[in-house]
């Protein structure tokens, strides 16, 4: 169907677009989570807040799922290497990811105020812990991380949960923590009434404030101080997926390179800013649904951002650079990949369609006083 | 003989997490169905009485699934983490179906689980019965590639060896996905879950009539599950002798100790009803046979033999001396851009997984002892009492479940639901499907050992290069975890059976448990 440096270019895009469909649809899941305790001051309010998103969570929530699935199908030395080097921060996602279906299934089954409130703030954490975390670890991936393979591409990594938490990484956590709450409060603006998304704006807007700042002191970041990777000469493009035998070097400012060379690109950049500024005016007018939008569209505007200034690398390493793994040398055999297309081709879009449907027939906002009737409403 | 290290950690982890994730698994494939086939029910007859009974089911299949979903993003997750050395090696092969699974399955059950609690009023009620039906057929689906991925890992085929990305890859899709293992785990492992999910049914409706309460719901729950149980537990039975046959072709080592069958017996062998396998003498006391069944059972022939665990165990030997030679030449040339086997080393390279086995004993394979040999030859022998009585209790319940609800059946068709005796006896069984799923994961996955892959990998290998503190601190983490999320869902779902079904739609207190009131459109 396609050569094998097409299809590490196709994967290296669906990647990108699992990334992004995770951000828009399951990030604000994780913004409400994160507002929840703070938008909603009631029992009523925060059965408003759940049940906005307690009919779509779970699908959204495949995003994640298949992400994890993609990078281990098509590009397995990554898997291996971010999975078992991230081994503590990992954990922490997990308990986050685990945390929130148990903390909206539970937390309306027993009426007592103590035992909701608990399930509040655990619902809190596991937005706010992986939010976090994602953003550090896209810090350090921009930094490289420090790992090495043997002959038999075995990994060893020499660090630990500690030196992923540097100050350029943890900027990157906030950078993530912004942008999903951002995410988040729109989806509640257009979804919920009254108090709770009078709060959702103007918590919304404050949020893509912070994160034009954010993203602003990032990229100057990125630009002056830390130091990018460059594959030195001839690329192999359709080489075997073995990582060892290139060369690359470091230098500041060279995750600009493809910024240099494809001018286009800046788009993403764009997009990010033009996004979160647009969404902080819809904001400010209550205009929900061109706030979800133009936050949408940044929050795509921001990942691309990362996966453009990288390629072709997918995780640099810190202490062998050279070792580090590319779009040209990580990925699955041309079998898997071209197998995995096919499915992707044929399945993602009646994901798409009936996500879709599934949408329209539970638009409309949830208001207070429908969740006092009770009539159609499970948590 | 027994340190904490990462391999052994990891394992136990691994273990720990799996079996806790099929805590809930089974009852969401079997409460699934049984929920599309009650609202089934109550859309051809219109009777009120269906919609309320699916809405109950409904409310612990949500419990439940939100456990279940908890709980598998630690499965996918934990390859990575812990085996990370085993996803390089087989990512190309086993990442496939994993990430199938999330696109044609798992998105279909989670999208519209939410519209099964959410879309009683929004859709019309054939509308909402499809919906229903696509949660029921997106967990099934799941089960077929987690399963495809699984039992790749007990017959590794459509794949092979690459020099150049020291890994496995793909050769043919098609072998991988009509892999005679997958089929037979697929069916089998469906049907304990459906199994599962009817004893559920069956259990808390006997508690009911015995307490005389929600009888009109308890009945009609009790009729479907016990003819839809029934069909299951026949079905388990059936098709788990179907996978004793394929692990018979494939998997020779995990039938002998299965069987606890040291010598190769002339054939057909016989099945031992009883006994207490000694590992010490390698011999099996006090044995009680039933002549030529295991014959047929794993060969479904009277002339081929099964072979005991000693002749297997020589053929290990053979085997890691074999591919010495190929372990040698992958030392030096492997990893190489343009590395091709040469010709005369092909049938070494089949078994250089075997040799690998030497590494646990000596890192320097190549300067292994006739007496390393040997041990690593006898590492291929798993448990054996651990297996020999997992299948037997296994096989025992699958039995008292055909029995259970075949009298289940018969009393409900005579409309006799009564008996007292029979109901409590229902009741108690309630635990015993869950009971015999994980005796049967651990005779799959124990029984495979010392393989993570059969035949090409040792388990050993498999793990992540981390240290051993961060597995302890995940592990306890695990355990703290999962252990007071436990008492929770048990504690909830108890509280639920307790309130029961709601009978008839009252305006909603607010702090009261949210059940979506048919709105008078509905109730035409």
């Amino acid at each position: 169907m396609f050569d094998y440096m097409t299809l590490r270019l196709i994967w290296w895009a669906i990647l990108g677009v699992l990334l992004v469909g995770f951000a828009i649809l399951d990030g604000f899941d994780i913004g409400v989570a994160m507002l929840h305790p703070f938008v909603a001051r009631n029992d009523t309010q925060r059965r408003v807040t759940l049940n906005t998103i307690g009919p779509v969570w779970e699908g959204n929530q495949v995003w994640f799922i298949l992400g994890g699935g993609a990078v281990f199908a098509a590009w397995p030395p990554l898997y291996a290497v971010s999975f078992s080097g991230f081994y503590l921060a990992m954990l922490l996602v997990l308990i986050g990811l685990i945390l929130r279906p148990v903390a909206i299934t539970f937390r309306d089954k027993r009426p007592e105020s103590g035992w909701r409130e608990t399930w509040d703030w655990l619902f809190f954490v596991s937005g706010f812990v992986p939010a976090l975390i994602f953003g550090v670890a896209f810090g350090n991936l921009l930094q490289g991380v420090p790992f090495h393979f043997d002959q038999a591409l075995r990994a060893t990594y020499e660090g630990g949960l500690l030196g992923l938490l540097n100050p350029f990484a943890l900027l990157c956590g906030l950078v993530s923590v912004a942008m999903l709450t951002m995410q988040g409060a729109a989806w509640l603006s257009v979804k919920s009434e009254g108090e709770v998304s009078v709060r959702a704006r103007r918590s919304g807007a404050l949020a893509a404030l912070l994160l034009v700042l954010l993203i602003s002191a990032a990229g100057l970041w990125t630009m002056l101080g830390v130091e990018g990777f460059r594959i030195d000469g001839v690329i192999e493009h359709a080489g075997p997926s073995n990582p060892l035998a290139k060369s690359v070097t470091r230098e500041a400012g060279a995750w600009l390179d493809n910024y240099r060379a494809y001018p286009w690109m800046i788009a993403a950049p764009a997009l990010a800013y033009t996004g979160a500024l647009v969404a902080a005016l819809a904001f400010a007018f209550s205009a929900g649904r061109i706030a979800f939008l133009a936050s949408s569209l940044s929050v795509s505007g921001v990942a691309t951002m990362a996966g453009f200034s990288m390629f072709p690398f997918l995780l640099p390493s810190s202490t062998h650079p050279s070792q580090s793994l590319t779009v040209w040398d990580a990925s699955s055999s041309k079998a898997t990949l071209s197998l995995m297309l096919i499915a992707v081709i044929v399945f993602l879009p009646i994901v798409l369609a009936y996500t879709s449907w599934v949408y329209y027939v539970l638009r409309g906002a949830v208001s207070e006083a429908a969740i006092r009737r009770g009539d159609d409403y499970y948590y | 003989m027994f340190e904490f290290d990462v391999v052994t950690l990891s394992r136990l982890q691994f273990a720990l997490t799996a079996m806790y994730h099929f805590l809930f698994v089974p009852l969401t494939l079997g409460l699934a169905l049984l929920l599309a086939i009650m609202e089934s029910v109550y859309v051809m007859t219109g009777r009120k009485v269906w919609k309320e009974a699916t809405q109950f089911w409904g409310t612990l299949f949500g419990i439940n699934f939100a456990m279940g979903v908890a709980t598998g993003v630690t499965m996918e997750f934990q390859f990575g983490t812990n085996w990370a050395y085993y996803s390089h090696y087989v990512g190309d092969i086993f990442g496939a179906p994993l990430a199938i699974e999330g696109l044609m399955a798992f998105f279909l059950e989670a999208t519209f689980v939410g519209l099964f609690f959410f879309g009683w009023n929004r859709l019309s009620k054939v509308q909402h019965l499809i919906v229903t039906w696509l949660v029921a057929l997106g967990a099934n689906f799941s089960a077929l590639w987690i399963l495809v991925a699984n039992a790749w890992m007990q017959n590794p085929v459509g794949a092979a060896f690459n020099p150049q990305t020291m890994r496995m890859e793909l050769t043919s899709f098609t072998e991988v996905l009509f892999n005679p293992v997958a089929q037979s785990k697929f069916v089998h492992t469906v049907s304990a879950g459906y199994v599962t999910g009817a004893m559920f049914v069956l259990s808390i409706g006997a508690y009911y009539i015995l307490r005389r309460r929600h009888v009109d719901i308890a009945r009609r729950s009790l009729t479907v599950a016990a003819s839809f149980g029934l069909a299951s537990a026949l079905s388990v039975v059936v098709l788990g002798d179907e996978s004793g046959y394929t692990a018979g072709e494939n998997q020779k080592m995990k039938i002998a100790a299965i069987e606890a069958m040291w010598e190769t017996e002339p054939p057909p062998a016989s099945f031992t009803l009883f006994g207490i396998p000694d590992l010490k003498s390698e011999t099996t006391k006090y044995e009680i046979k039933i002549p030529w069944v295991l014959g047929l059972i794993a060969t479904r022939s009277l002339d081929k033999p099964v072979e005991g665990v000693k002749a297997l165990v020589e053929r290990s030997e053979e085997r890691i001396r074999n591919g010495m030679a190929g372990y040698q030449w992958l030392a030096k040339e492997g990893g190489h851009p343009n590395a091709a086997v040469p010709p005369e080393l092909e049938a070494s390279m089949r078994d250089v997984g075997h040799s690998l086995l030497v590494k646990r004993i000596r890192p320097d394979i190549e300067n292994a002892t006739d007496t390393q040999i040997h041990e690593a030859a006898l590492s291929t022998i798993p448990d054996v009492p651990v297996l020999f009585w997992s299948f037997r209790i296994m096989v025992a319940l699958g039995f008292y479940f055909i029995a259970l609800f075949a009298v289940a059946f018969y009393l409900s068709s005579r409309r006799r639901c009564g008996n007292p005796w029979f109901l409590r006896m229902t009741m108690y069984s309630l635990p015993l499907p869950w009971v015999a799923a994980e005796l049967g994961w651990i005779v799959a996955e124990y029984g495979r050992q010392p393989w993570i892959i059969d035949a090409t990998m040792p388990t050993f290998l498999g793990v992540s290069n981390i240290p051993a503190s961060n597995v302890a601190a995940s592990l306890a983490a695990f355990v703290l975890f999962y252990s007071a999320l436990a008492v929770v869902d048990v504690a909830l779902i108890v509280k639920y059976v307790r309130i029961g079904p709601r009978e008839e739609a009252e305006p909603q207190r607010s702090g009261a448990p949210v059940l979506p009131a048919p709105s008078p459109a509905q109730t035409r």
